[in-house]
């Protein structure tokens, strides 16, 4: 707490050298000139700062226009009483902190949110928001910084719910160490090109995690994704770096870690995929590398599907899974190579590590499942398993060429 | 019919083979619970060895029971005694017997890893009835078996076959017939299909009360409707019931005909 105060302090301080002269302190609070945040930000000048002190202010559709600094001290709470949006920012270069902003009305027309910014180079820092709609909702808002702040939503379900962090049409964004949970997505990207999502916490979300939408040159480094209808949905989008995320406990009877769809020259290394139904689900997933990855527990650690091609897998962990991988084709147009796969029962003669024996990663059992999905139900069966032996030691179902020719003897250290 | 029951119930417990059965599952399960990451994920270990284990020991243990006491039995119907009562006592001693193995070396592991405090304890349950139904299904199964057939090797070469259908062939057989009609909707078809496998019945209903059932999909969401509901509870633990309990009827029956 006391750093953040002086971080403010420090923000406030330089920005007000900057400003010199003209720039003034509004303060509010119920003994203030001011007691209103609408009031003091409706007189406030350009590079002006209005100052919030600790209080419940019941007020909505706060319209900022001019580039100021709008800074709550000890989180005074604005509450929007479930109607309407409760900030808008329509100007460029507005800084918005420390406050708590709760209770944004649910529309089925508008995407009202607990903060909207419609300006360029605008910062969302340290703020809760509680029991919104749509938390912090970006539009055309070049360069902006959102960082350190905790939305917590309202959703039950997704018709009636919006996403924690929205962002639609920007480029060069920053969302850094916040913490969002029950909302429809937690953080929602459409339109939005080279931008970076770092050491965020998303979870509890009834869609996803973290979406893409036509979103291309974005990095998304060292978030967590726990507990999500799916952790992380990347679709009709390219160059995307994905490194060192969590995808933890993504369950359910059509969950995912991490769902691909026409996506192009990805890089997907150094996560850990743990106790999803599939960890990685790939349809025209195209040119993705996928490397130094742990998939533990997880239900299908991959389901490729036919329609992806010149992917690379390899450096992988892969134990405890289900299904290490399934697929519905029957040609391979991937590459796995030099992976550690905890079934693997081969031998290694010349001790260097690598297994001598090919390893076939796709089970006939899998792939029958993949075929007639009833077959399910055999799970666990003893039949299946001899099924599965069978078919290893004459491969003649499963895909051609999808073999593993320098499998792991021991589990990577990553 | 209780003496009897006490003598081959005591018989058994002494005996050699049922101490082993049960030093097994204390064995498997405290290695499981203590091997595991987690609980569900040794119930599941255990799921697989109950399904295929206990029934391929009732079946077995049945034969050999039969056999061996047959002179003993031959004895008894000497005496002034109903038959009903000699074979309901003698099979009750051996089930009982191997229920209570099994309940023990499953128990005693459980509770120690506090099975009461966890969420997971209805499951716990679930498991237990299972194995015990599977092994009262079983051992009558055989018990009938070897009273069809005086000669020894015929008795056991066909409980074993009857184990091997339930257990692999079965499965097989319905695999082939999901494989031939995919084009058809055979989740209901499915349904009723493991409903008549009493192995196949038990492990659909522990792994839909697990967390792997996520994995079944839309199937599983259909089949999860069917026993998640107390139609469908009733329905497959009284099927189950019936499999138990059917045999040992029809034994008894044929038994008050045979010309020992």
């Amino acid at each position: 707490m006391k750093i953040f105060y002086l971080s403010i302090f420090t923000l406030f301080l330089i920005k007000s050298a900057t400003y010199q002269s003209k720039a003034h302190i509004l303060k509010v609070c119920a003994s203030c000139n001011y007691t209103t945040i609408t009031g003091a930000v409706r007189d406030a000048k350009a590079g002006d700062s209005v100052i919030v002190e600790k209080g419940n202010y019941f007020e909505r559709d706060i319209t900022i226009t001019k580039p100021i600094f709008l800074i709550g001290i000890g989180y005074p709470v604005i509450d929007g009483e479930s109607r309407g949006e409760i900030i808008t920012v329509e100007s460029d270069s507005v800084t918005i902190a420390g406050f708590q902003i709760q209770n944004v009305g649910t529309s089925y027309i508008k995407d009202q949110a607990g903060i909207q910014v419609k300006g360029k180079y605008c910062q969302v820092l340290d703020n809760v928001l509680l029991n919104t709609f749509f938390g912090i909702y970006l539009q055309k808002a070049h360069f902006t910084l959102i960082q350190n702040n905790r939305i917590t939503g309202k959703a039950i379900n997704q018709i009636s719910s919006g996403n924690a962090i929205h962002v639609w049409d920007s480029k060069n964004i920053k969302v850094l160490n916040n913490e969002v949970r029950n909302h429809r997505d937690g953080i929602y990207l459409e339109f939005v090109d080279e931008s970076l999502i770092e050491n965020n916490i998303s979870e509890y979300n009834l869609r996803y995690g973290l979406h893409f939408m036509f979103s291309n040159d974005d990095d998304y480094l060292n978030n967590v994704f726990r507990d999500n209808g799916a952790g992380v949905a990347v679709m009709f989008s390219r160059n995307i770096q994905m490194i060192g995320n969590t995808f933890d406990h993504n369950w359910g009877s059509s969950s995912y870690g991490l769902l691909l769809k026409e996506i192009y020259d990805g890089k997907i290394e150094k996560n850990t995929f743990s106790q999803n139904t599939i960890g990685i689900y790939g349809e025209s997933a195209n040119r993705i590398i996928i490397e130094r990855n742990t998939f533990m527990n997880n239900g299908w650690a991959l389901k490729i599907l036919g329609s992806c091609m010149d992917n690379v897998i390899s450096g992988n962990n892969f134990s405890g899974n289900t299904f290490n991988l399934s697929t519905n084709a029957r040609k391979n147009y991937n590459i796995y190579d030099g992976n550690y796969w905890s079934d693997y029962t081969g031998y290694d003669l010349n001790r260097d590590g690598i297994g001598d024996v090919p390893y076939r990663p796709v089970k006939l059992y899998a792939y029958l499942v993949e075929t007639v999905p009833t077959s399910i139900l055999l799970l666990r069966s003893m039949f299946t398993e001899f099924l599965n032996f069978a078919e290893k030691v004459n491969p003649t179902f499963t895909p051609e060429g999808l073999i593993d020719q320098s499998p792991q003897m021991k589990k990577f250290d990553l | 019919m209780l003496r009897i029951l006490k003598y081959s119930f005591f018989d058994l417990t002494r005996s050699w083979w049922n101490l082993v059965y049960f030093a097994f599952f204390l064995l498997v399960t405290f290695s499981l619970l203590y091997l595991s990451s987690d609980l569900s994920n040794a119930m599941i270990s255990l799921m697989n060895i109950i399904t295929i284990l206990i029934p391929l020991v009732g079946t077995l243990f049945g034969v050999m029971h039969y056999y061996n006491s047959k002179e003993f039995t031959e004895l008894l119907l000497a005496q002034p005694i109903k038959r009903k009562d000699i074979f309901l006592g003698q099979y009750l001693g051996l089930a009982v017997s191997l229920s209570a193995g099994f309940i023990v070396g499953l128990c005693v592991p459980f509770f120690m890893y506090g099975i009461f405090h966890s969420e997971l304890f209805s499951q716990f349950i679930y498991l237990l009835a299972t194995g015990i139904l599977l092994t009262f299904t079983f051992s009558s199964i055989s018990f009938l078996i070897a009273l069809n057939n005086n000669n020894k090797m015929k008795g056991f070469a066909l409980a074993l076959v009857f184990w091997l259908f339930m257990a692999i062939v079965y499965d097989g057989l319905f695999l082939l017939l999901l494989v031939q009609f995919d084009e058809y909707p055979l989740e209901k078809f499915a349904l009723g299909v493991s409903l008549f496998n009493p192995i196949d019945l038990s492990r659909v209903i522990i792994m839909l009360k697990l967390d792997i059932a996520a994995l079944l999909g839309y199937t599983g969401a259909v089949f999860k409707l069917f026993f998640g509901s107390y139609t469908g509870v009733i329905l497959s633990f009284s099927m189950l019931f019936v499999w138990s309990v059917a045999p040992i009827l029809v034994t008894l029956k044929v038994a008050s005909k045979k010309d020992f």
